[in-house]
């Protein structure tokens, strides 16, 4: 197992961001982490990457704990999110050089090229990177978070800003890559049917809590939907149904 | 500690400078700007003449030479997290398996790298325009430079620690906190002239006994080493001090999420 996280609480000033979440992902496997903004996607991400510490529950990456393995875990996972930037003034190459010395990845150049080529932005090496498009931006962060050949990736919101001609070779070339070299990818998006596409599993979360776990196909069948977008909306007014119904009688 | 990771973070600021002369100019622009003014008043003050003038000469631009590389070295480890903080780029950095000493560490060394050339640049623009020769205080300047360097680095991660906690609100702090000290580090004028309730607080600070230090060389040609090694000694105890401080506001941000919040903001 690469991920086993387990009674996973955060509290932030006596909210609850993320509620008894327990799930795990295998080798190999796209884990989709879905819900709406403030379901807890993000903190959950962050407390996998330690950034964050749990108020209660355990974290387990490939079988060692986060809270006191914190180092060896994240030598052997990345990162991307639409939210993080490299450094506008560097040229991309720099970025890059930068984070294979962070990483010790030997021959970080070949490594460097052979990446900017795979994602096709080769050309744009010397460009400075503020200069790149946000299509182009989206491919060099994917090209850093494939730096060290992880084992475990985590991408959070990876598409958001991107057009759906480029989204959709970034997905592509995405799937591809992870079932060549076999990474586990722990997946957030709000795009359902780019979930639907990439996702081996998903699970839902709404105000924290974990709502529906499954494949696509056999959560869209649970919950007697056309697809995950009837789903997410069915889950987000049910679960506010609830909550509301919670708040009443608590 | 890893060496590599240290070298790959501190290639990731000094490629700034690389990539921008703006960078560069802003290394040499405030202490030039500084040592004009400072210089200049103290060439006017020696043409109104009075005996004791050519002692204050030196005395002023020794201590501002002196002020800004203790400027410089705590404005090393403040700029630089800031810098990961308006590139957005600090999330990369801490989610990448970099220990809060190795980023620290990295700042201290581009820290070494800048008050060396700025050290160097002054006192060469200083024996140029004022015939101030900052090297007839022999080897002895080398350890008061270090024990600065290590206060700077002091003031530097107390103030990171100060952001990270409140957010972009305490930005200013990167440049405001040396200012802070800077009227009891007796840096321009002794301990003496400030009033009597003030003194001890001065004087729990190391940089009053570098400037304090400094000035005896000046005026004798003797090097008070027991002013060095108070100030030394006192560095250790606010670098253990700060340390603990960082590693107490570290934990506290982690679990509020706020370094998250902050690199993504």
């Amino acid at each position: 197992m690469v991920i086993e996280v387990h009674d996973l609480v955060k509290q932030f000033n006596g909210t609850t961001a993320v509620d008894r979440l327990s799930f795990t992902a295998q080798r190999g496997e796209i884990l989709g982490l879905l819900g709406p903004n403030g379901a807890g996607k993000t903190t959950a991400i962050q407390m996998l990457l330690g950034i964050i510490e749990p108020t209660a529950g355990n974290i387990r990456v490939f079988g060692q704990d986060i809270a006191t393995h914190r180092q060896a875990i994240l030598q052997r996972l990345n990162f991307s999110s639409a939210y993080v930037s490299l450094p506008q003034n560097l040229p991309v190459i720099d970025n890059l050089r930068v984070f294979a010395g962070i990483y010790g990845v030997a021959n970080w150049r070949e490594k460097a090229m052979e990446l900017l080529r795979l994602f096709e932005i080769d050309r744009f090496a010397t460009r400075k990177t503020g200069q790149l498009s946000s299509g182009e931006s989206t491919r060099l962060h994917l090209c850093k978070a494939l730096l060290n050949d992880p084992e475990l990736l985590l991408l959070d919101e990876p598409t958001a800003s991107l057009d759906p001609d480029i989204a959709d070779k970034v997905r592509k070339l995405l799937r591809r890559i992870q079932r060549e070299r076999g990474i586990t990818v722990l997946y957030t998006s709000h795009n359902m049917r780019e979930i639907e596409e990439i996702c081996d599993r998903v699970i839902f979360l709404h105000h924290g809590r974990k709502m529906a776990e499954g494949p696509p196909k056999e959560v869209i069948a649970q919950f007697n939907q056309q697809s995950l977008e009837q789903v997410f909306i069915r889950i987000v007014r049910d679960g506010e149904l609830e909550v509301t119904k919670d708040n009443n009688h608590g | 500690m890893s060496f590599r990771r240290i070298t790959a973070l501190l290639l990731r600021y000094l490629l700034l400078y690389r990539q921008s002369w703006t960078r560069i100019m802003e290394i040499f622009f405030w202490p030039v700007m500084d040592l004009l003014v400072w210089g200049f008043l103290t060439a006017y003050l020696l043409q109104v003449g009075s005996s004791r003038v050519p002692t204050l000469i030196t005395f002023l631009i020794g201590s501002m030479i002196f002020w800004d590389l203790l400027y410089r070295a705590q404005q090393s480890v403040t700029i630089s997290f800031l810098e990961d903080v308006w590139a957005r780029n600090l999330l990369n950095i801490f989610v990448a398996p970099v220990t809060i000493g190795e980023f620290l560490t990295a700042t201290f060394a581009l820290g070494v790298i800048k008050v060396l050339i700025n050290g160097l640049v002054l006192a060469a623009l200083a024996w140029l325009l004022y015939a101030f020769d900052i090297f007839q205080l022999g080897f002895t300047l080398i350890p008061f430079v270090l024990s600065l360097m290590l206060m700077g680095w002091a003031m530097g991660m107390v103030t990171v620690a100060l952001i990270m906690r409140w957010g972009h609100a305490a930005e200013a702090l990167a440049w405001g906190i040396p200012f802070l000290v800077q009227p009891l580090s007796a840096v321009f004028y002794p301990v003496s002239v400030l009033p009597v309730w003030l003194q001890p607080i001065a004087w729990a600070l190391p940089s009053t006994y570098v400037f304090e230090g400094m000035r005896q060389v000046l005026a004798t040609g003797h090097a008070p080493w027991h002013m060095f090694w108070w100030s030394f000694g006192l560095n250790l105890v606010y670098l253990i001090a700060s340390g603990f401080f960082f590693h107490h506001i570290f934990a506290l941000v982690r679990r509020k999420g706020l370094l998250a919040k902050l690199g993504m903001e």
